[in-house]
């Protein structure tokens, strides 16, 4: 209940929330460099585990998980909680049953099997995958080829939309007040008539986006004493988001690596193999 | 086969002659795999053999996604979200389908570039060229299916714009959209449809593949310098060609290792690249994505079915001699498909008494331009319709339409070929030199 009270502000903002345009909008992605990054990077384990507070102590007010089992926090490659604080994290969420009260269905603690509850707020979307769905190069946060050795890009928007949140620029002040608050990194929201130039280009970066700013800096007090100031916190809160879209990640880039090694040996095998078969055929090999 | 004179299999074994009486199978396998094959094929003629591994490929992968799928509108996107996080390996499963789609595309267009640079579509390979084009077209039709099945954003909208394009047919056009859909809207029959579809198409894919290796197995395969294999005699075949297996099959596995390696470094590092990240956001009818994109293999031809606009004077005049039957959009839907129909006829079309593009002075300058024009086309259908690049898409259609139906039959009667080799042993013996360890054969076509 708690959590669902605490967002109440940014609740009555988020309705309000101005109209999404067309338009290219320039906007300003931070290249934060994630430990996951590249064909070797892997998740740091701490910096998940320090996200997953992030997530539980401010995001979770508003923002559901839909598709993350409680279970999965203790999945190899993933935040790796000890089970027994897994169990006792889930019971710390209020899950509906269906099946309780002869098919009437009643709340009941959450157990390592269910899942995270969805989204307790209509307009605020659901994270579980929001890593992927800002991720990459068609988009407005692309990084191209250069994914290749920089990720997808998805974590680095989160984290830019945590930390991209500015004073209102001068030109907004002119016109109609908007709704919503002012944010560099954000394309997709409402943006005012004032500070568009006469052929309708936008003379600020960024959109007006419906969500009030989440982090300040010193939200979070970690147990390991990591830093907590607003870009260390966003990123904690981005890789986990990350992890929450890829759980995969580091078996994928296992598998893609013992795959490349072994049919590159394959594949020297296989020409050693087709130009001794050939050779009695070709004078000049 | 191909009136290429070998030797066929003849059962030793009271076993095998059994079994021959009754059932020639070994006999069908010995000479489908023993095809005398003309020995300077180059690296351009491994596409078909990725192109099967793929086809195989997609349909293991596909049939156990199917396992773990469930194709309703409220489930689709929770169950690819269950395959890529509780089934066993199913991340791998389905990045692997997914990128397939892609590896499948690459090799189909290597494949296509190559006939038409060595003219593999002419006589008397034109039916193999038009089963080709046929498995292509089924190709473009199972990927865009399948694409709807995760039930994403683009998913969504991505079927809603293509089937729109069906309603722009006068007339009939609402009944035949609403036809495809099951109903008036994308939704649930659409999918379950789809899902259907996208499981047939490709069996149906396979079936052709057959009738396509027999199309060219009964014609014998064409090569770089588009010389036939000498019919002459046995031992003149010989000294054209060795048989597929061991030769070929060794050569194909091993560039065959050489583009799963790479494939299996984009399913390891960056699955998603080709993919659009929109498709991770579950399907919403209320929101429409701000650039409905398809997927880069159908790029070229969404540039050419964009490209004829209300503006184009071709389009105003057609519009106006057909009293607004044939308007803007309709016209946009018949130039993408009418850029594939004009490809297939390509074999009519092209009217040079020389089959490969090696020995046609002219023709390759063109045909160059084509495969970049090809490309930027497919860069420019990713771009909004807006400012310079409808220009660009317009330009590029044309020149795709004027290559097959202006370039091709003028080239045969103003071009000056050079003179292809004599026999298919020359050119291999220009390249590697004669047979080295013999030392009987002496690199003469005239003997």
């Amino acid at each position: 209940m708690f959590r669902k009270l605490s967002c109440s502000a940014a609740l009555v903002l988020a309705l309000t929330a101005g109209q999404a345009t067309a338009a290219e909008v320039d906007t300003e992605v931070t290249d934060y460099a994630f430990s996951f990054e590249g064909p070797f990077g892997s998740y740091d384990q701490m910096q998940l585990q320090r996200g997953l507070q992030v997530y539980t102590e401010i995001c979770s007010a508003c923002h559901g998980l839909e598709y993350l089992a409680f279970r999965n926090l203790s999945d190899e490659g993933g935040p790796g909680l000890p089970e027994d604080q897994m169990r006792a994290y889930a019971e710390f969420y209020d899950v509906f049953d269906p099946t309780l009260f002869d098919g009437e269905g009643d709340f009941r603690p959450a157990t390592p099997a269910d899942r995270f509850p969805e989204s307790g707020l209509s307009s605020a979307p659901d994270l579980t995958l929001m890593a992927k769905a800002r991720a990459g190069f068609h988009g407005p946060y692309g990084t191209g080829i250069s994914q290749f050795v920089n990720g997808m890009g998805g974590a680095e928007y989160i984290a830019s939309l945590m930390t991209g949140y500015h004073e209102e620029p001068e030109c907004a002040l002119e016109g109609e007040p908007m709704d919503g608050f002012y944010n560099v990194a954000f394309a997709a929201g409402g943006f005012p008539e004032s500070c568009k130039d006469e052929n309708g280009k936008h003379k600020v970066p960024g959109s007006w986006i419906s969500m009030g700013q989440p982090l300040w800096g010193d939200d979070v007090v970690y147990e390991d004493g990591s830093p907590t100031d607003l870009e260390s916190v966003s990123m904690d809160v981005a890789a986990f988001l990350m992890w929450t879209a890829e759980p995969k990640l580091m078996a994928r880039k296992q598998a893609g690596l013992t795959g490349v090694l072994f049919l590159t040996v394959l594949s020297v095998l296989l020409y050693l193999t087709n130009k001794r078969l050939w050779a009695p055929h070709k004078k000049k090999s | 086969m191909g009136g290429i004179p070998h030797d066929h299999y003849e059962p030793k074994s009271s076993g095998e002659k059994w079994l021959h009486k009754r059932l020639p199978i070994v006999s069908l396998m010995y000479d489908t795999l023993m095809i005398p094959t003309p020995k300077n094929l180059n690296w351009m003629w491994i596409w078909g053999i990725v192109l099967v591994f793929t086809l195989v490929l997609q349909i293991i992968t596909g049939v156990v996604l199917v396992m773990h799928y469930v194709p309703h509108v409220d489930m689709a996107f929770a169950s690819v979200e269950h395959i890529m996080r509780d089934v066993n390996g199913g991340h791998m499963i389905r990045y692997f389908h997914m990128n397939g789609a892609s590896l499948f595309f690459v090799a189909v267009y290597a494949h296509i570039f190559r006939s038409l640079y060595y003219g593999s579509y002419k006589s008397p390979r034109e039916v193999t060229w038009i089963i080709g084009m046929l498995m292509y077209l089924l190709m473009m039709g199972t990927a865009f299916m399948g694409y709807v099945l995760p039930w994403g954003q683009m998913s969504f909208h991505g079927t809603a714009v293509i089937t729109g394009l069906f309603g722009a047919i006068p007339f009939v056009g609402e009944s035949v959209q609403t036809w495809l859909l099951g109903a008036s809207a994308v939704g649930q029959p659409a999918l379950n449809r789809f899902f259907s579809l996208h499981y047939l198409l490709p069996f149906i894919l396979l079936g052709l593949t057959i009738v396509h290796v027999w199309a060219f197995h009964t014609t014998g395969n064409n090569n770089p310098t588009g010389v036939e294999v000498r019919r002459t005699s046995k031992e003149d075949a010989e000294k054209d060609t060795l048989p597929f297996w061991p030769y070929f099959v060794i050569k194909d596995l091993f560039a065959l290792a050489i583009i799963i390696a790479i494939f299996m470094a984009v399913v390891g590092f960056m699955p998603n690249y080709l993919g659009h990240p929109d498709n991770y956001i579950p399907a919403n009818p209320l929101a429409t994505p701000s650039h409905i994109v398809p997927e880069w293999y159908f790029l070229p031809f969404y540039a050419i079915l964009r490209a004829f606009d209300g503006e184009v004077w071709l389009v105003i005049a057609v519009n106006w001699l057909t009293f607004g039957i044939i308007d803007a959009k309709f016209f946009g839907v018949i130039a993408m498909f009418g850029a594939i129909v004009v490809m297939a006829l390509a074999p009519w079309l092209d009217t040079s008494t020389v089959r490969s593009g090696r020995y046609r002075p002219m023709f390759k300058w063109w045909f160059w331009l084509f495969v970049v024009n090809f490309i930027l086309l497919m860069w420019v259908g990713a771009r909004p319709a807006e400012g310079i690049y409808p220009y660009i898409s317009l330009i590029g259609s044309t020149y795709w339409f004027a290559y097959f139906l202006v370039i091709l039959p003028l080239l045969g009667v103003i071009e000056k070929p050079t003179t292809p080799p004599a026999t298919i042993e020359e050119d291999f013996n220009a390249h590697y030199g004669a047979k080295g360890d013999s030392g009987d054969a002496v690199a003469s076509p005239a003997e």
